[in-house]
């Protein structure tokens, strides 16, 4: 239980700051000279600067990710760098999805892309520098995105789910048709770069535990994840993320507010392509490989399923979506293990919790774990706020 | 027809005619100037040769009975309808293949039938939306969350707050719509369209679904705006419309049948006879759901 729980406390921190939405709400209320004593303490709390406080919640984070990797085991660690190519591609999703409604089938072929990207730059004689071509990764995967975001702004709901379900079946077939490049079915071996001397020193300097290959790939993938969803928040929280959300919610009156539809939904696709590539290096780097059976269909349902289960629109959402997806399916098999179960039996519960967990979710929490929490919220200071002019 | 052509010069036969030039009106300053507009949605025609001239700082009403053309016409303006035939020009420019989202950057605001606000965002977001011309942060500086982009949302955000206190909403800033009275949900869509400063703005049914004193504090305040911008109004309530609008135009059936100040139009036979046996209707839906073209407001 606590596995499945330790990573959202450590590093729900980069979500908080879309958590924090609707805390947000409370310094509006407060200068809409609405009367409401916690929206003027909490103002105060805050830094007023959007970056100030978005830089302090990812400080938060960082420590706590920190933490969270050294006092866990090395099989943890390396859950936990799963995790962290899942958050990143389910925070562009989110953001795609959650805040823009449009669905996509597609990501798993975008993150193909961007491993692809990773691994070709890599087996290079003499790679570029990680953060290069992590970026390359990021830009390549942003061109294709743009490319499907054009086709995509003129679709509406199961006509775009069928066009980037097309993406998600062909696009990893291009890798066997060319196989000589790409490596075909076997796919590409990825040598992920030994970890620098600054990153040695540090974790002995922190816990003294050993800096193996799999701490640094986890540590990567944390300070990707970290960046990712500050800059996804910086956007959630702007003028950006608003006019995203309009398109969303009634498209005659963006339009008429002077919004172009088509041109914004493409910039969502763009964005969380660019969130695709990332993960999909970053999970080269972790799982070491770029296969095609590493990029199927399951793989983009998997992240809807892990947005719609964490709550469509939020940061934290995704991530905590992630962690299920990453956590639920070897507690469950180990929890069959515990009940005398043989393996095949324990490995088959998984799918099946899985699949209760959804629908459950679906029933009492349609809104997802933090859109259900985020609503009670607003319910209790609605209430709160009425109950006030009583009392005065 | 005869009757028609009387009252005014500017609408009527005379603009009907194509080749009057737009300068033989009577405001060369004439903010929107529709001449001769025809749609047609395959063998149906929808309007047919329909001019009107809004000057500024005038409210223009936009009158007639059920299916007559009105959202059609409205559409038109908003480039949401593309006409078949027929001009429009804005400020003395000609506005060829209008789209929609253009129209805020032109200076014209629309509301919608119904409220049209956004669901899922507050009070103050959707007002805020309507603010976006008025954004100057880019992507970037949203993307880094750079000071530029926090006192751009300030700014919108005062101008959105001083929108919505002017129509006295500004209590309901942090509420989502979907839980506010009716009449409070067309304020807010009508702060929305108001927070750009638009020099034209375009008033679909505003006062459906309204009490009798909330409408008339919605003329008062449509005479009051008159001051800062011109007005098209499409409206079912003749008492409002009458009181409020400085000049009327009439249509039936897709066809322009009157057009001067209220009451030339209200004395004009052509629209009694237009009303007369439909005006139950008229009245009924005046007094609550307005689906009157509604099939055509999508298209």
């Amino acid at each position: 239980m606590s596995d499945l729980q330790s990573p959202t406390t450590g590093k729900n921190g980069a979500g908080t700051a879309t958590a924090g939405k609707a805390s947000e709400e409370a310094p509006t209320e407060a200068t809409a000279g609405a009367d409401e004593p916690t929206a003027t303490r909490r103002r105060s709390l805050l830094p007023q600067s959007t970056l100030l406080r978005h830089l302090l919640v990812l400080l938060i984070a960082a420590v706590g990710a920190v933490v969270l990797l050294e006092i866990t085991d090395p099989f943890t660690n390396s859950q936990l760098a799963t995790l962290t190519y899942y958050a990143i591609a389910a925070g562009g999703l989110t953001v795609l999805t959650g805040m823009n409604g449009q669905i996509s089938l597609g990501h798993g072929a975008l993150m193909a892309v961007g491993a692809y990207t990773t691994a070709l730059f890599l087996s290079a004689d003499e790679p570029l520098p990680l953060p290069l071509i992590l970026l390359a990764a990021i830009v390549v995967a942003t061109a294709v995105g743009a490319l499907v975001g054009v086709a995509a702004a003129r679709l509406h709901g199961p006509y775009l789910a069928g066009a980037t379900l097309a993406l998600a079946v062909g696009l990893p077939g291009l890798a066997i048709y060319f196989h000589d490049v790409l490596g075909g079915e076997q796919g590409m071996r990825v040598r992920a770069p030994r970890a620098p001397e600054v990153f040695e020193s540090f974790i002995s300097a922190v816990s003294g535990n050993s800096a193996t290959n799999t701490k640094w790939l986890a540590y990567l993938g944390a300070i990707c994840l970290l960046i990712t969803y500050f800059l996804l928040a910086n956007l959630i929280r702007s003028r950006i993320g608003r006019t995203w959300r309009a398109v969303r919610d009634q498209e005659v009156a963006a339009e008429l507010a002077g919004i172009n539809l088509g041109a914004w939904r493409v910039l969502a696709f763009v964005v969380s392509a660019a969130a695709a590539g990332l993960a999909g290096g970053v999970l080269a780097l972790v799982v070491r490989l770029a296969a095609p059976s590493g990029f199927t269909l399951v793989l983009s349902l998997a992240l809807l399923t892990a947005i719609v289960i964490g709550g469509l629109g939020s940061l934290l959402g995704a991530l905590l979506g992630s962690a299920l997806l990453v956590f639920l399916p070897p507690f469950v098999t180990d929890l069959g293990a515990g009940w005398g179960l043989d393996n095949t039996e324990a490995a088959q519960l998984a799918p099946f919790v899985y699949g209760v967990v959804l629908i459950v979710a679906m029933i009492f929490a349609p809104a997802g774990v933090v859109g259900t929490l985020r609503m009670r919220w607003l319910t209790r200071q609605a209430k709160r706020s009425a109950a006030q002019p009583s009392r005065g | 027809m005869g009757p028609l052509a009387q009252p005014t010069p500017t609408a009527g036969s005379t603009a009907i005619d194509r080749t009057a030039a737009p300068d033989t009106d009577r405001a060369p300053s004439a903010s929107l100037e529709m001449t001769g507009i025809t749609v047609a949605f395959g063998g149906v025609i929808a309007l047919s040769e329909v001019s009107l001239v809004v000057e500024p700082g005038q409210v223009h009403g936009l009158i007639g009975p059920n299916g007559a053309g009105k959202t059609t016409l409205f559409n038109v303006a908003c480039g949401i309808v593309r006409p078949t035939a027929g001009e429009m020009t804005w400020r003395g420019q000609p506005l060829r293949r209008l789209k929609p989202h253009q129209l805020a950057g032109l200076g014209i605001s629309r509301t919608l039938q119904g409220v049209g606000l956004f669901p899922g965002m507050t009070v103050l977001e959707n007002v805020m939306i309507g603010a976006h011309r008025h954004a100057r942060a880019g992507f970037g500086s949203a993307l880094f969350a750079l000071p530029r982009s926090d006192r751009d949302e300030r700014e919108l955000r005062a101008r959105a707050l001083a929108a919505l206190s002017d129509l006295g909403a500004q209590q309901h800033a942090g509420r989502y719509p979907g839980g506010l009275p009716y009449p409070v949900q067309k304020r807010v869509a009508l702060a929305r369209a108001l927070v750009s400063a638009p020099d034209l703005l375009l008033l679909d049914e505003p006062a459906s679904g309204l009490a009798e004193d909330e409408m008339h504090e919605l003329g008062e305040l449509i005479r009051t705006l008159s001051g800062r911008m011109s007005v098209l109004l499409v409206e079912h309530h003749m008492d409002l419309v009458m009181r409020v609008c400085d000049r009327i135009t009439v249509l039936d059936s897709g066809r322009q049948i009157a057009a001067g100040t209220p009451a030339e139009v209200q004395a004009d036979p052509a629209v009694t006879e237009a009303y007369l046996g439909d005006e139950v209707t008229a009245e009924e839906d005046a007094a609550g759901t307005t689906r009157t073209d509604g099939g055509r407001h999508h298209g």
